[in-house]
């Protein structure tokens, strides 16, 4: 599997996330820096956390009008496949990519902890390595997690399966104990229609070497590297 | 720009506390929002007023959340 992973200024996870897919691969993803508009021909693209030009305007707004992302637009409609954690997340979202938003958490308060998520479906090239209903636990770090769609669209994201994770509580609960930031109908990440766009405000970059508290988010790199080898 | 209606907006609700509490208990709902000054280098209104919409949706707002309006000045 051949991935890039982007880089804006203000990126900060670039690295964790070339690291844990190099962990899986055994091969370092190509950088790729957003002023780029051209890039190889790769198997997968990785739009990472961080916080893109500052996080000006709102969250990935700008990033989402860069050179790089016209292209990734494009790729993304041919079907490669794109990951967006964290403010890639919210990159992705304002590029038009996934439906919905992220705003600004519901206690108003920056949240960096471990988060327990239920796998909705192991039937996505992101997933295929988890079982349904399966409860994982990685880290979150970020103010504007709070997901938000209207009616029409979650009621669309529910019918055609569209939920990638949702925050649970450890025993699996979909309650309000385990939502850390207020986000509609718990949910920590969403696909696209054909499920090749999956974004998630997670961090499982960040949990794949037991040193760093837990491998849970091991399994997301895994599967991908079995569906794009 | 300002969030749409039926939008939760936690900023709002928070300012909209710390006021009632420094003693301004008239204060009911607070909409936060964003407000963006631009220099055009065009003179016809309409003209001017059809970039700025196109502006307000590429980039300057969001409309899943956010409704906006424009004023032209000058």
């Amino acid at each position: 599997m051949k991935a890039a992973v982007l880089v804006f200024p203000g990126s900060n996870r670039e690295g964790d996330v070339a690291q844990a897919i190099e962990l899986v691969t055994g091969r370092r993803p190509t950088m790729v820096w957003h002023g780029d508009g051209d890039f190889e021909k790769v198997d997968l693209i990785v739009v990472p956390g961080g916080f893109s030009y500052g996080d000006y305007l709102r969250c990935g707004a700008m990033a989402a009008q860069s050179p790089v992302m016209a292209e990734v637009k494009k790729r993304a409609a041919q079907g490669v496949p794109v990951l967006g954690i964290c403010n890639g997340f919210q990159i992705v979202t304002e590029a038009g990519l996934l439906p919905g938003t992220l705003m600004r958490n519901s206690h108003l308060k920056f949240v960096c902890a471990d988060v327990h998520l239920k796998v909705e479906t192991s039937q996505s090239l992101f997933t295929n390595r988890y079982q349904a209903g399966q409860v994982i636990k990685v880290p979150v770090a970020h103010a504007e997690g709070n997901y938000f769609a209207d009616a029409e669209t979650m009621k669309k994201l529910e019918d055609r399966g569209q939920i990638a994770f949702r925050y649970c509580s450890p025993e699996g609960a979909v309650d309000g104990s385990g939502n850390p930031n207020g986000s509609s109908s718990n949910i920590a990440g969403v696909f696209n229609e054909t499920k090749t766009v999956l974004g998630l405000m997670p961090h499982p970059e960040n949990a794949v070497e037991p040193m760093f508290g837990g491998t849970d988010g091991k399994g997301l790199f895994e599967g991908m590297v079995e569906a794009l080898s | 720009m300002t969030l749409k209606n039926g939008v939760l907006d936690p900023q709002g609700k928070a300012i909209g506390h710390s006021l009632n509490r420094l003693g301004f208990p008239e204060v009911g709902d607070v909409r936060q929002g964003k407000y963006i000054e631009l220099e055009l280098a065009e003179t016809d209104t309409a003209k001017a007023k059809a970039r700025l919409e196109d502006m307000c949706k590429k980039l300057l707002a969001n409309t899943v959340i956010e409704n906006y309006s424009i004023e032209l000045v000058g």
